[in-house]
């Protein structure tokens, strides 16, 4: 019993790491239509910035994080304005085809600068030691707990009561009636790629504390996207269950399936059958919202 | 306040849509758009409102002035700040948001918070349906109240101008009607003109100072609306009025000539 809420308890963190990262997918999908990607490699730059900040300059993980963050912003910002903004108008198919290209320069740029190495950090994350009971929280997991949750619950506080919060849920209601308002788009999907490469390079020093910097954090993405699905592509409170579901189901498929099967690996495809199996019964994900008819 | 000059709007640069209109809209007037479906009439709001450009769509010829200044080229975003706001068509409501939400959307541009607070509540003072409803989403609401919503997000920007597209369009006759008299009476309380839109023409030409009808991307008559209220075609292709008695003849196959030149 011990064994499976250890294994719940991390997978309930590693699970809010993934639901913070795929909150970056649905404000993309919500604001402009488009999957991103390139969110997975937002990961990626993260983990490798966090190497940077935590051991090359020696930073506290607060420095790391405030730092990351500057270059989540000025990263967004270029990626708006640069590779977005011709796109303006053009199909939605375009803006996706893009992210994809967006993916390959990011993964180039971090073969680039850090040689796409294996670089290790998680000893220089601060050590707390947490005891409930029987279960002892590893202290990797408190801090991705933390950051994540205080992370999404800003998030969320900026969406709700923020002026650009309003203008970005309006956009992914009705472009035209925004535009008609005289709120530029072009603000709002910037705004939405700054918060996009935020979240996700976070996500990316929460799991680069736990192993280490590599160029496999880019999959992350897809778990994310795994995550979006299940959720319900546009519902950001489905996202955040769907990946709390996720990285509890992957950690327990960890600690009991792997060890049967000869060469492990069965944890990382089993929250994809879960989520298949999920949506054969709701197409539209766990929380996916409903159009509002009326009669 | 607003002159069209001539206008011709192409939508994907071959769909010729508007061939040569022109409309003047001064302060303070309500100035009724009429005709059929598919005459035009949201495509010539949209072209005074800068929204053709969201739709590929282009004014290729003339021109739009606001106050003195030329606007066919600027972007709905420069427009809306210049004073005009356009409800429309089909009650656009974000519907996910709530009533108040969508209204705060409306007064987006504003910087005067304390002012936008006091606005709202006289769009509610205006509305009072929608007053009850003010934290409810805005999705679940009744057709007539999302399109008093709609109108109430309009005003939200204080503009001196509003473009409304067929506000009457598959409301109850009752409401129709309750919706014109709140139009009506923030027309005379704002001193704001308005570009009203409508197949409903008996309602526009209630409340109208003048009155344009558009027939295949042309206006084809213009007049004031008490005029265009007599008006023989007006009132027996439009307000369903026909001179009766009268015997089938030649004039019949002018009628019918004449008709099918306004329902085209
Ligand atoms: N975005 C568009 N692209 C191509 N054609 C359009 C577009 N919008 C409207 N049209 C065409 O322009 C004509 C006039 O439409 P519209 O201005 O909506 O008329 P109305 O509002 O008078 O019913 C219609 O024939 C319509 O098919
Ligand atoms: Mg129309």
């Amino acid at each position: 019993m011990t064994f499976f809420l250890q294994l719940v308890v991390t997978g309930f963190a590693l699970g809010m790491i993934y639901a913070l990262i795929a909150l970056g997918f649905v404000i993309i999908l919500k604001c402009s239509e488009a999957f991103n990607i390139a969110q997975g490699h937002f990961v990626l730059i993260g983990g490798y910035l966090g190497y940077t900040f935590l051991v090359t300059f020696g930073l506290p993980i607060w420095g790391t994080l405030l730092m990351a963050i500057l270059t989540a912003i000025i990263m967004g910002l270029l990626i708006e304005r640069l590779i977005l903004r011709p796109l303006v108008g053009q199909p939605v198919l375009a803006v996706i085809m893009v992210t994809i290209a967006l993916a390959t320069v990011l993964g180039g740029l971090a073969t680039l600068i850090w040689g796409a190495e294996y670089k290790a950090y998680h000893g220089l994350l601060p050590t707390i030691n947490l005891q409930i009971g029987s279960i002892s929280v590893p202290s990797e997991s408190l801090i991705g707990l933390i950051v994540s949750i205080v992370t999404v619950a800003i998030l969320m506080l900026f969406l709700r009561y923020t002026k650009i919060g309003l203008a970005m849920r309006a956009t992914a209601e009705d472009l035209q009636v925004v535009q008609s308002v005289g709120i530029k788009a072009t603000t709002v999907y910037a705004v939405s790629w700054v918060i996009a490469s935020i979240v996700g390079v976070i996500g990316g020093i929460l799991l680069g504390g736990v192993s280490g910097a590599n160029m496999e954090l880019a999959e992350i993405g897809l778990k994310a996207f795994a995550v979006v699905l299940l959720g319900g592509v546009n519902s950001i409170g489905g996202a955040i269950v769907a990946g709390i579901i996720l990285g509890m189901l992957e950690n327990v498929a960890a600690g009991y399936l792997d060890p049967l099967l000869p060469g492990g690996g069965l944890a990382k495809v089993f929250p994809f059958i879960v989520m298949i199996i999920v949506l054969i019964f709701r197409p539209y994900g766990l929380f996916g919202l409903v159009r509002i008819e009326r009669i | 306040m607003l002159q069209v000059n001539n206008i011709e709007v192409v939508y994907m640069n071959v769909i010729q849509v508007l061939r040569g209109v022109s409309l003047d809209v001064s302060d303070g007037k309500i100035i009724a758009l009429l005709g059929a479906n598919g005459a035009g009439k949201t495509t010539t709001l949209k072209a005074v409102s800068g929204m053709l450009r969201t739709e590929e769509g282009e004014v290729t010829d003339g021109s739009i002035d606001f106050d003195g200044e030329r606007i066919d080229r600027y972007g709905p975003e420069d427009i809306a700040a210049m004073g005009i706001s356009q409800a429309m068509e089909g009650r656009r409501v974000l519907e996910h948001l709530s009533v108040e939400e969508n209204l705060l959307v409306g007064a987006y541009c504003r910087k005067d918070r304390a002012e936008v607070k006091r606005d709202i509540e006289r769009v509610f003072n205006w509305f009072p349906k929608i007053k009850q409803l003010r934290r409810q989403m805005s999705g679940y609401l009744s057709g007539g109240e999302q399109q008093m919503l709609v109108i109430g997000r309009a005003l939200m920007a204080r503009p001196r101008l509003m473009l409304l597209d067929e506000p009457s369009l598959g409301l109850a006759p009752l409401l129709v009607e309750e919706i014109y008299e709140i139009i009506a009476r923030i027309n005379s309380e704002q001193r704001m003109a308005i570009l009203l839109v409508e197949q409903n023409v008996r309602a526009a030409l209630g409340i109208a100072d003048y009155g344009y009808v558009m027939e295949n991307g042309r206006v084809v008559l213009d007049g004031p609306a008490e005029k265009l209220k007599d008006n023989e075609d007006v009132r027996e292709f439009y307000l369903g009025l026909s001179a009766v008695g009268s015997k089938k003849s030649y004039r019949e196959v002018k009628h019918y000539r004449r008709r099918k030149r306004w329902l085209a």
